[in-house]
């Protein structure tokens, strides 16, 4: 086992992955320079400007590239500069690579990984600090994972890679450096789809994915201080979604806090929300109740505002303390 | 008194330089004068102070390098709260930083992560109260009516546990807000050993899965309404978990009982003259399930998130059908019985079920489930999963019937269909089929050599 911080677990991944199989490359805005968080630092050098190929500053032409590069046998790793630069790449996200398998009855299928940061709390104002989830979790035939530790990023971007289907791999920016833990030496996967619990508790349960997990899991820390035992699970994966995990802790604890750094309205939480008013109701034992970020554009360049906006662990803590009591 | 950090001049910046202070201690200072110019890897800046006020405490030298975040200067506020714009000081050029985006985080991408700590620790209440958009305002988790009225309001989770354990609400006193009853306290309130309550739950406490199961047709007047008893309820509500949470898959085997029809035969009269009870089928089946339980462990067993959890104790339910319904009593450590002591337990359960005498302790801990649909004539049923157990065996109608023999003879025989359902998260056909040729083995087996005692 090696400490590794989130950043150097995904380098990891994929140039482990590259080394095995020249099938896969990856392209992006200035990915032969190591791209601007270094995720693909070295790779020039090591697996050529054929295999590390620099585009124009045109989304929709990376990924509309990478999809015919998978659709003829490759093993394409799109890498988009910021979450926040996605949107011209909407088009072939949504209406090409998530469909070709449904629109061709399964004959054509589209390995495709697209990397991207994404979240707030790192002053990156409005264009550097989007959270873009729910947008793309809600497209049927496109996998969204948003891995907390750097185990699950290295583990999952191996899992993405194999994926025959189109894996949008969501990396929280502000995680890149500031969390480093262990990861196993071995060539593991981590499967897309499983949540985990990262904390057991018996009075409240905190759903959370990204940055806000591990502000969750200091609420929770905070907390078991002051007698609240809050169950904290990491989704991980939003699409493909484990309901199982979900309801069993809903069901446990009958108190839901759901975190999320989004826009409150429509943000992924809200469907988190639903399927455990619909399926575990007998098992609430107050309202399910969202945390998130206010209905402004992300984000707010002034200090204040930005920590305004950031749901956090002073907030969430305060929130578990309402729902324990209720 | 009111202490200023270092400001974090740009997102990958991480630490800055006093280069001069422009105050001294002792000077007045109003809002939005420089205190200091700040040097940073990426810019020069001069801080304007966010606060009216005395200096009191220079912290930083002029020429120290400091983290952000770090204490420079103590100021005495005076007159007018804090300005609307709290952090000031790295805004003017943060502004023109940001066109060169790009290049900011790619000439410094080991920094770009490092946590930003604002430059003024920022005051909630002011931000909350001039904000329309919500962030984290107490009260944000809604309770309906009066303080009083609160703690007559029963979540779904309090009444669901209320219904299973058959409790008096009234008596639980409540700890949560305005007087809640909470899932915890009935969780406490029934740990405590508190008798359950001889007056069903009360009938305005629905479950709703059957609302939401289906669309009900409108009730013609001719139409009877049989208002769901107790039992009814929880039956409905079990068998409905099972199914949902529950992948159930089907076996049957069939299993020639001609032998033990004739030991049975033989012996009846006088079992039931000496013991008391009839020696049916039904002891023979329990001992052989046992049998198999013991040979296949992962049947008594159930699922669980953390993993297949296989029980050590073998506590074989035996559905009993009552007026008002199925009940399943639980022969508690039914590896440890004979056949005539299982005869025993079934008789005495299956009179307390129809008694309504059964204790709560009758009815739970099973592990596996034994239905016995043969008594109803059946020749073939699928039963449905008792949650959380992993399977339920059903025992069919023993009927003679023209079989086809090893040696290609046909004879009369007594044969019996065996089925099973299982959870097939837990097990796979082959361990099934394991189980039920073992159980039929036994049940083959039994004659004039088998001991009842």
């Amino acid at each position: 086992m090696a400490e590794r911080s989130v950043i150097e677990a995904v380098r990891d991944g994929m140039s482990e992955m590259m080394t095995a199989d020249d099938r896969i490359f990856v392209l992006g805005e200035d990915v032969q320079e190591g791209g601007v968080f270094r995720a693909t630092e070295g790779f020039l050098d090591k697996f050529g400007p054929q295999r590390v190929l620099d585009t124009p500053l045109a989304e929709a032409s990376i990924v509309g590239v990478a999809i015919g590069a998978a659709l003829n046998g490759l093993r394409p790793i799109a890498e988009i500069q910021f979450a926040d630069f996605i949107h011209p790449a909407m088009d072939q996200i949504l209406s090409e690579a998530s469909r070709l398998r449904y629109r061709s009855v399964g004959d054509w299928n589209c390995p495709l990984v697209i990397r991207t940061p994404w979240g707030g709390g790192i002053h990156g104002a409005l264009y550097h600090s989007q959270s873009i989830e729910s947008i793309y979790a809600h497209i049927p035939g496109l996998k969204v994972v948003t891995p907390a530790f750097p185990e699950d990023f290295k583990g999952m971007i191996k899992s993405a890679i194999e994926d025959p289907d189109p894996v949008l791999f969501l990396e929280h920016k502000k995680l890149y450096r500031s969390i480093k833990t262990e990861v196993p030496d071995e060539d593991y996967r981590t499967p897309i789809g499983p949540a985990v619990v990262r904390r057991e508790g018996e009075d409240v349960t905190v759903f959370a994915y990204g940055l806000m997990l591990h502000e969750s899991l200091t609420a929770a820390e905070t907390l078991a201080g002051e007698g609240i035992s809050a169950e904290v699970v990491d989704l991980r994966s939003l699409r493909p979604l484990d309901k199982e995990t979900i309801l069993n802790s809903a069901k446990k604890t009958g108190k839901i806090l759901v975190v999320y750094e989004d826009n409150l309205t429509g943000g992924f939480g809200a469907e988190i929300s639903a399927i455990i008013a619909q399926e575990a109701f007998e098992y609430l034992d107050a309202p399910i109740v969202r945390l998130a970020g206010p209905d402004i554009p992300t984000m707010p360049y002034a200090p204040p505002l930005e920590h305004f906006y950031m749901p956090d662990a002073e907030k969430i803590s305060a929130a578990l303390r309402e729902l324990a009591a209720y | 008194m009111t202490t200023i950090t270092m400001p974090q001049l740009g997102e990958s910046v991480s630490e800055g330089t006093i280069l001069k202070w422009l105050k001294q201690e002792g000077d007045e200072v109003a809002i939005d004068e420089s205190l200091c110019e700040i040097e940073t890897e990426k810019v020069n800046a001069e801080m304007p102070s966010p606060y009216a006020g005395k200096i009191e405490k220079i912290l930083v030298a002029e020429g120290e390098t400091v983290k952000v975040g770090v204490p420079l200067i103590e100021i005495a506020v005076t007159g007018e709260a804090p300005a609307q714009k709290e952090a000031p000081a790295a805004e003017p050029q943060a502004a023109g930083q940001m066109a060169e985006e790009r290049e900011t985080f790619a000439g410094d991408g080991e920094k770009a992560a490092a946590a930003p700590a604002p430059a003024v620790e920022p005051k909630r209440e002011s931000v909350g109260a001039a904000g329309t958009v919500q962030a984290w305002p107490p009260g944000q988790i809604r309770t309906n009516g009066a303080a009083g009225d609160r703690a007559k309001r029963y979540s779904p989770a309090v009444l669901r546990l209320a219904e299973e354990h058959k409790l008096d609400l009234a008596q639980i006193k409540g700890s949560g807000i305005g007087g809640r009853v909470t899932r915890k306290d009935v969780v406490k309130f029934v740990e405590s050993g508190a008798p359950a309550q001889a007056t069903p739950a009360p009938e305005a406490a629905p479950a709703p899965a059957e609302q939401a199961a289906g669309r009900v047709t409108a009730p013609r007047e001719a139409d009877e309404l049989i208002k769901l008893s107790p039992t009814r309820r929880t039956i409905g509500e079990r068998m409905r978990q099972s199914i949902v949470e529950q992948p159930q898959a089907w076996m049957m085997v069939e299993v020639d009982m001609t032998q033990l029809a004739k030991f049975r035969q033989a012996v009846k009269d006088q079992f039931r003259d000496r013991e008391g009870v009839d020696l049916t089928f039904l002891p023979f089946i329990v001992k052989a399930t046992v049998q198999g339980l013991k040979e296949h462990p992962i049947l008594n067993s159930q699922w669980t998130p953390d993993g297949v959890l296989v029980k050590k104790d073998i506590n074989i339910g035996v559905a009993v059908s009552t007026d008002e319904g199925l009940i399943v009593p639980v022969i508690k450590q039914a590896d440890g019985k004979s056949i005539a002591g299982l005869a025993h337990e079934i008789a005495e359960l299956a009179r307390k079920a129809r008694n309504r005498k059964l204790a709560l302790d009758d009815v739970t801990g099973g592990t596996f489930t034994v239905d016995n649909t043969g008594a109803f004539g059946s020749i073939a049923s699928a039963p449905i999963v008792n949650p959380p157990q992993a399977a339920i065996l059903s025992s069919e109608l023993v009927v003679k019937r023209p079989i086809v023999q090893d040696d290609d003879s046909i004879a009369v025989r007594h044969m019996m269909n065996m089925c099973i359902s299982f959870d097939h998260r837990v097990v796979d056909g082959a361990d099934i089929g394991g189980f039920m040729r073992t159980v039929k083995e036994r049940l083959q087996a039994y004659g004039p050599e088998t001991p009842l005692y």
